[in-house]
């Protein structure tokens, strides 16, 4: 068990010049499991890749414990790693992929046995010991990945979106399979998605990266409760935020039809640079259906309703009449805006519904930098 | 494309209202047969299995005129055609003769295996090793002399032959089997480098990167993970060097003497110094015939795996 340390961690590909990794710094507790999330090309498999030893650091360092090891070959990390393709061999049986590292550790045949058949057990992978890859599902072929990285009994797990070949019912099966196994090996833990879900639901805390910067790392709690940027707070969360653009009149928050109030505090943090305007977001299940007229309510044109037995989600623009409608946008696209409503009483397809903002369920940023302002 | 097509058909059928699980079920299963004779059909037109048969017999017919020349008695042969002799008399006669005789094919057979195998080992084991760097290891300037190496399989090898021999001369090993076991492997190496890279670029660097993470370093990846995947590709290079340098007549010709001459050298002897003894000739075609078509045959689905590997999925 270790912690890991990334310090100031850069890795530029040869041949560019924006580093795809810049300057990440990212403290993880021992036994911690910490998920890098991002769209794609965000630089989270790099980063992954840099702490496995795969990638070189172009400058800065990255830690395993109190133990420099930015420029230490991968085998001698101390580190297993499971791969978006599995990456098992295919000319091995299922019992020889998971023992290869013992083998090469030089084990003896029978302690490698051993924990290979603890492996198998812990994973439900007894019976197919002997088989071979290609005669695995592709659900077994995953545990296969897991059993080979838990039988090295490693300081840092690392996976690499090892769920991403599986299909939607069984993703969320192993999904809920590999963070109780974390939990119970208690074995420090970095796990890259691109999926927003897998992070809020695996994570004890999760870094969201883009462009290879860090924008925020935090429990899935904070993600969620207290983006620190548009990215962020347009990235956490499903259906995604929505946001628009503002312009402060009078203290207020105005677009078309839409007046949100905002707090001194709020107004205080706006810049000369903002120009008078603020980005304003809110998430679809933070509105609440109101009346005409109460105050902070706006009109939502409804344009499509997905019900989803829980939930039901409104699809709508800001209502018309409004120039400010294409000022808004949302996970479902441009001047669009979700709204989730009580499944049993699911307003008709193009009828307006007047929604308002729950109190304290605004997030307020920067025009300017994106930043979050405070509430 | 033909998916929705059926899906189709189902509704129809059960839009017209007599569309029973049990008709459906037949509906749908038809399809997909008609769907798979189809494949099959253009698989298999007659007209292109004709075809194929013709070339076939019309590339075999030579072959077995030799073979029953080969077994008829020399008078026959010079008397009359293949074609009448094919209900015999046959005897071995030639065979004792070529493979015994004065200057018989026997020493040669065994010279001609002594140069093959190294010929063919020595390239592969550079190769492999060559492949590996060129696929995986990251150094400078791999791209230029990878392709710059693939250049020289464009230089013909007779341009080769005055220099070279001039250099084994210097090296005191002219006429000895190593000028031939070096040639050949020179020759042999660009291609069997190409083939083994390309098909060692196929394997996923996933699985490289795997085996580092568990601790492999280059000899053990390279031992362990790479080559039992090789495998084919290995035996269908092996089998293409091993017909080529066994064929080979030229470099045997140009860089041996008369103790290490092989068979191909010695069946043109047979047939340019005893120009009418070619009774002995068909004989001695069939002995040095056999060991490329046992090859051939025994390793035969290496080679066409070895050949399609990498151009299919999978």
């Amino acid at each position: 068990m270790a912690t890991v340390t990334y310090d100031n961690a850069t890795r530029i590909y040869p041949g560019s010049t924006r580093p795809s990794v810049d300057q990440l710094n990212l403290e993880i507790a021992d036994g911690e499991f910490l998920v890098l999330v991002g769209p794609s090309g965000c630089g989270k498999s790099t980063s992954l890749r840099m702490l496995a030893g795969l990638e070189d650091v172009n400058s800065g360092r990255i830690l395993i414990g109190d133990r420099d090891v930015t420029d230490v070959q991968p085998k001698d990390r101390d580190i297993a790693m499971v791969f978006q393709n599995y990456a098992l061999y295919p000319h091995m049986s299922v019992a020889d992929n998971m023992g290869f590292a013992l083998k090469i550790a030089g084990k003896s045949k029978s302690e490698i046995r051993e924990r290979v058949e603890e492996a198998a057990k812990i994973l439900d992978l007894t019976q197919y010991l002997d088989r071979k890859p290609k005669a695995l599902s592709g659900g077994q072929r995953q545990r296969v990945a897991m059993g080979r990285a838990i039988v090295r009994q490693p300081q840092v797990f690392l996976m690499d979106e090892p769920l991403s070949n599986l299909d939607a019912k069984l993703r969320v099966q192993t999904r809920t399979q590999i963070a109780s196994l974390q939990r119970r090996l208690g074995v420090t833990t970095v796990y890259v998605t691109h999926d927003q879900t897998e992070a809020l639901t695996m994570g004890d805390r999760i870094a969201v990266l883009k462009d290879g910067l860090l924008q925020q790392v935090g429990t899935p709690r904070e993600m969620y409760d207290t983006p620190q940027n548009v990215f962020v707070a347009g990235f956490i969360g499903s259906p995604a935020m929505n946001i628009g653009e503002f312009n402060i009149q009078d203290g207020h928050a105005q677009l078309g039809r839409a007046i949100i109030p905002l707090s001194r505090e709020t107004l205080a943090a706006v810049t000369d640079a903002d120009n008078g305007k603020i980005q304003v977001g809110f998430r679809p299940e933070s509105l609440d259906l109101s009346s005409e007229g109460s105050g902070g309510a706006f009109p939502v044109e409804v344009n499509l309703v997905e019900e989803l037995g829980s939930d039901a989600f409104v699809y709508g623009q800001l209502a018309a009449g409004t120039e400010g409608a294409a000022h808004i946008s949302s996970g479902a696209g441009e001047s669009q805006i979700i709204v989730r409503v009580d499944p049993r009483q699911v307003p008709e397809k193009g009828s307006h519904v007047w929604v308002s903002i729950r109190a304290g369920e605004q997030h307020n940023f920067s025009a300017s930098t994106g930043e979050r302002l405070p509430n | 494309m033909s998916y929705p097509a059926i899906e189709s058909t189902t509704l129809v059928e059960t839009a017209d209202g007599g569309g029973d699980e049990r008709r459906r079920g037949r509906l749908r299963r038809s399809k997909i047969a008609e769907r798979s004779e189809s494949a099959a059909s253009r698989l298999s037109s007659p007209w292109a299995s004709a075809v194929a048969i013709l070339v076939a017999i019309l590339w075999t017919i030579p072959s077995v005129g030799l073979l029953v020349t080969s077994f008829r008695p020399e008078l026959d042969i010079r008397r009359s055609g293949w074609w009448t002799g094919l209900t015999g008399p046959f005897t071995v006669q030639n065979y004792e003769t070529a493979w015994s005789g004065s200057g018989g094919l026997g020493p040669f057979f065994v010279n001609s295996f002594v140069i093959t195998l190294p010929a063919v080992l020595i390239p592969i084991t550079i190769a492999l090793l060559a492949a590996y760097a060129f696929a995986w290891i990251d150094f400078k300037g791999r791209n230029f002399l990878f392709v710059a190496m693939f250049a020289l399989q464009v230089v013909p090898l007779q341009v080769a032959l005055v220099p070279l021999l001039k250099a084994y001369v210097d090296m005191g090993i002219n006429g000895t089997f190593w000028s031939v076991w070096i040639s050949h492997a020179m020759f042999g190496l660009p291609l069997a480098i190409f083939l083994l890279h390309n098909f060692m670029k196929d394997i996923p660097p996933a699985l490289v990167e795997a085996a580092r993470v568990d601790g492999a370093g280059h000899v053990k990846i390279f031992f362990q993970v790479l080559l039992p995947l090789l495998v084919p590709a290995i035996a269908a290079f092996g089998i293409f060097q091993f017909l080529w340098v066994w064929n080979d007549l030229l470099v045997g010709l140009t860089f041996t003497d008369t103790g290490s001459r092989p068979i191909t050298v010695a069946i043109a002897e047979l047939a340019g110094s005893r120009g009418g003894q070619w009774h002995l000739l068909t004989a001695g075609a069939f002995i040095s015939m056999i060991v490329p078509l046992v090859v051939f045959f025994s390793l035969q689905r290496y080679f066409v795996r070895g050949l399609l590997a990498g151009s299919v999925k999978g």
